[in-house]
């Protein structure tokens, strides 16, 4: 089995190697080279200790939290790095000189903007999803992960996945498709990895020993076959050389756009909404101590949802080449899943009927109730934005910028900072949070950052979309587009002090975290109680 | 749920759970809010009348078209239309006039000026600024200091056929040596110094009494023996205090050195007629045309 290891890896790292040696462009070449160092030192330890007698481990028992805790830290440092670099291009927005001539063009907005993107959904959400994922698909099973280092497997390539796009970002490789840039090698590579995460989830389902599925794992499974499907189908490209990161779309045109949107909506609809809510519906009754308000409630918001958001997309190419008919069924579809997705928000809010006075004392559960309020008012906008009236003033404007950031700072950030917050103290076996106030520092900092950035958002969005469509009483335009930018300037700089706002919350969150892991193991025995011994399979 | 017999009850709320719990969490058997469950269905039951209304369901080829029949492209159409034959009759005495008489029909003059404006938002004030003030290497159009001619019909001449470009036989051309190749950096330095005593009073009168005979043997043919420019070559007006690539020594000893190049589209072959007429009309009207 070593022998076959180390071949294999051996392999990889000959690949590696012609790859660094012939690559086209600096991003593979750097790639290759990364991929030859992990290959080699993986390599060293396989051969190091082929042969040896293995220490005999004792079958492991209890829930597979290592992996987890792994993923709870990655999604605490890729959130910072993500808010730095956003609050960053903010400021590049309000101030282009902070582009830095010297640092051209890796400093450039252009190469910064997918930086920040990716991070903050993919790294930190995408961290966050998993890491929640594995917690609530065992503690609901009742059962062990499924498939043993197949897990750390997919917290490593995960990783992995994260660091070859962004380093491909700032080397200038994308394949210029909003949300989906890295290129084709990182594409097949985040595929494999999202197959082994599937399997590891559906093993750890199909073992599971409650005789009921638990609706966070419907939502958490949604958004990983679903996020699959659309990955795969979005990124099929044929590369120009295997030598180089640069490919071509499979399609063209207004095919290829409607491809990427049907795509880009769906990593709302999947990623940013049915996983987070996998998230709500199990750490919401837990932080609440609560039964979920409604399980007929649950399952049909589950299925409306999951059916209508697929048909979504097309309300991103409201008044281009697209087809009205298909324009039309994009806005409808969408006006439809409103309800659906309130559906969530209720269940979520309900759940703390008989314990909303554990709001006056309870950070974390304020902030779990605060994330469904954006959730709310998120999917409250979004409907209105695709309705065609709407949308012609409001797209292509800061608005959009607006409705994104209040689901995903508000939504998506603060009930993920509520997880780590719930998730803390639980794996490493601690009492509880470090501070308290600390947390109530974060809440308000973060809150006061949002409602900063969402109302600035909306000024300018509005603004500069009816200076845009300003014509004079003989029809003919009024403002120059530099006119409309230069408007814009007060509320960028607004918008960039709730990014600082948020940015601090987050870093006292890290510290607290700090903080709780460093702190004292919790006094009484089997403080992670949570735990039943959970036989070996 | 029918595999359990017994009622759960909630305490807290008296509602019965559905008997399962993961984890401890458990679930309460509330229907769905009425509210909710009706705001759904009116949702349905508009997206069904939409659908019908406008064009919606995709069939073998084409599409349903809706029975109010509404289309993105008949909206452009009778948009472009309205406007069309609110300005049509302008229009067309705005292509029928002599651009240097446009002054004499006030209402043709205003209407040019407004759709010019327009045009200049759009597709000139990237590098001459949205309040045409220009910037480095892109001429202010608000003074009076015109290098090719500030009249209607040079303004119209300028815009339509352009500067130094390659894509129109008739554009404007000259080009001023790269002087650097044959002076040296003394010689260079002496006709600047006196090209900058032509317009300020602290100049080297030593150097720029150098630079003179050399500006009067290589420069005067196209700036004129005082200085004062060439509107038929384009050639700058070098005694007064407008300067295009900068008026300090540094600036003039590179523009003499390297020469300058300001190249501008021959908008003749971008823009409609119409356009072109009215843009020039707007330039002219911004402060300094003759």
């Amino acid at each position: 089995m070593d022998y076959i290891k180390a071949f294999l890896l051996a392999g990889v790292a000959l690949v590696a190697a012609m790859g660094a040696n012939w690559a086209l462009d600096p991003a593979y070449q750097l790639h290759a080279v990364l991929i030859l160092i992990i290959a080699l030192v993986m390599f060293v330890r396989v051969i190091r200790n082929a042969g040896e007698p293995r220490a005999v481990k004792p079958v492991p028992t209890g829930y597979d939290d290592g992996v987890i805790r792994a993923g709870v830290i990655a999604t605490a440092f890729w959130g910072i790095i993500g808010f730095v670099v956003g609050t960053f291009i903010a400021f590049q927005l309000a101030f282009p000189e902070l582009n830095f001539d010297w640092g051209q063009p890796f400093t450039n907005f252009g190469r910064l903007r997918p930086l920040h993107t990716s991070a903050v959904i993919f790294a930190f959400g995408g961290n966050g999803l998993i890491a929640t994922s594995f917690y609530v698909v065992q503690r609901t099973g009742a059962t062990r992960l499924w498939g043993g280092n197949l897990a750390w497997f997919v917290f490593w390539g995960y990783q992995l996945f994260i660091v070859l796009a962004a380093t491909g970002y700032l080397l200038g490789s994308t394949q210029s498709k909003e949300y989906a840039e890295p290129e084709w090698y990182v594409d097949i590579w985040l595929t494999i990895v999202w197959l082994a995460y599937l399997a590891v989830f559906l093993g750890t389902i199909f073992k599971r020993r409650e005789r009921h599925i638990y609706v966070a794992n419907w939502f958490y499974l949604a958004f990983i076959i679903t996020v699959a499907m659309l990955h795969v189908i979005n990124n099929l490209s044929i590369p120009v050389s295997i030598w180089g990161s640069k490919s071509v779309q499979v399609f063209a045109g207004v095919q290829d756009a409607m491809t990427q949107w049907w795509y880009g909506h769906n990593a709302v609809g999947f990623f940013l909404t049915a996983g987070f809510l996998g998230m709500m519906y199990y750490f919401v009754p837990k932080q609440a101590e609560r039964p979920v308000y409604s399980y007929k409630l649950s399952i049909i918001h589950f299925w409306a949802l999951i059916f209508l958001y697929i048909w979504a997309g097309p309300h991103h190419l409201h008044y281009t080449a697209l087809p009205d008919w298909a324009s039309t069924l994009g806005m409808v579809f969408s006006i439809i899943l409103w309800m659906p997705s309130w559906g969530g928000m209720i269940n979520g809010l309900m759940t703390l009927q008989g314990a909303w006075d554990k709001l006056r004392t309870d950070p974390i559960l304020r902030m779990f109730v605060l994330s469904l309020g954006f959730y709310g008012m998120s999917t409250f906008e979004g409907p209105m934005m695709s309705i065609r009236a709407v949308n012609s003033l409001s797209h292509y404007t800061d608005w959009t910028i607006g409705h994104v950031h209040s689901g995903a700072l508000g939504w998506n950030g603060m009930i993920t900072f509520a997880c780590l917050y719930f998730l803390t103290p639980r794996l490493w076996g601690r009492d509880k949070m470090y501070s308290m106030s600390a947390i109530n520092w974060h809440f308000w900092l973060a809150t006061i950052g949002i409602v900063l950035y969402a109302a600035s958002m909306w000024v300018t969005g509005i603004m500069e979309g009816l200076m845009w469509r300003e014509v004079d009483d003989q029809g003919f335009l009024v403002n120059s587009f530099a006119d409309t930018v230069a408007a814009k300037f007060p509320m960028y700089v607004v918008r960039g002090l709730g990014g600082v706002m948020f940015l601090a919350g987050a870093v006292i969150m890290v510290w607290n975290m700090w903080m709780t892991i460093r702190g004292p193991k919790a006094a009484r025995a089997g403080a992670t109680g949570t735990v039943p011994t959970v036989a070996a399979e | 749920m029918s595999d359990h017999t017994e009622k759960n009850v909630d305490e807290v709320t008296g509602v019965e759970t559905t008997g399962h719990s993961w984890d401890g969490i458990e679930e309460l058997n509330n229907p769905m809010p009425r509210w909710w469950l009706w705001s759904l269905y009116a949702t349905i039951v508009w997206g069904i009348a939409y659908t019908i209304a406008y064009p919606a369901w995709p069939l073998i080829s084409g599409a349903t078209t809706g029975v109010l029949g509404w289309s993105t492209r008949a909206d452009v159409a009778r948009d472009i239309e309205t406007h069309n034959a609110k300005n049509g009759p302008l229009v067309e005495q705005l292509l029928a006039t002599e651009m240097n008489r446009l002054p004499e029909n006030p209402d043709l003059l205003r209407y040019a000026v407004a759709r010019g404006g327009a045009v200049f938002k759009a597709q000139c004030s990237q590098c001459h600024g949205s309040g045409a003030a220009g910037f480095k290497g892109y001429p202010n159009l608000l003074d009076d200091d015109w290098l090719w001619g500030g009249s209607l019909d040079d303004i119209t001449y300028s815009v339509r056929h352009g500067i130094r470009n390659d894509t129109d036989d008739d554009a404007r051309f000259s080009q001023m040596p790269a002087f650097g190749e044959f002076m040296e950096k003394e010689q260079i330095r002496g006709v600047a110094e006196y090209v900058y005593s032509l317009s300020n009073s602290d100049a080297d009168a030593v150097l720029a009494a150098s630079g003179q005979p050399l500006f009067a043997e290589q420069c005067a043919a196209c700036h004129g023996e005082t200085g004062l420019g060439d509107r038929e070559q384009g050639a700058p007006n070098l005694a007064d205090a407008i300067w295009l690539y900068g008026g300090d020594r540094e600036s003039l000893i590179h523009t003499i050195t390297y020469s300058r190049f300001g190249i501008m589209p021959a908008w003749g072959q971008r823009l409609i007629e119409a356009d072109v007429r009215a843009v020039s009309a707007y330039v002219h009207g911004l402060g300094g045309g003759e």
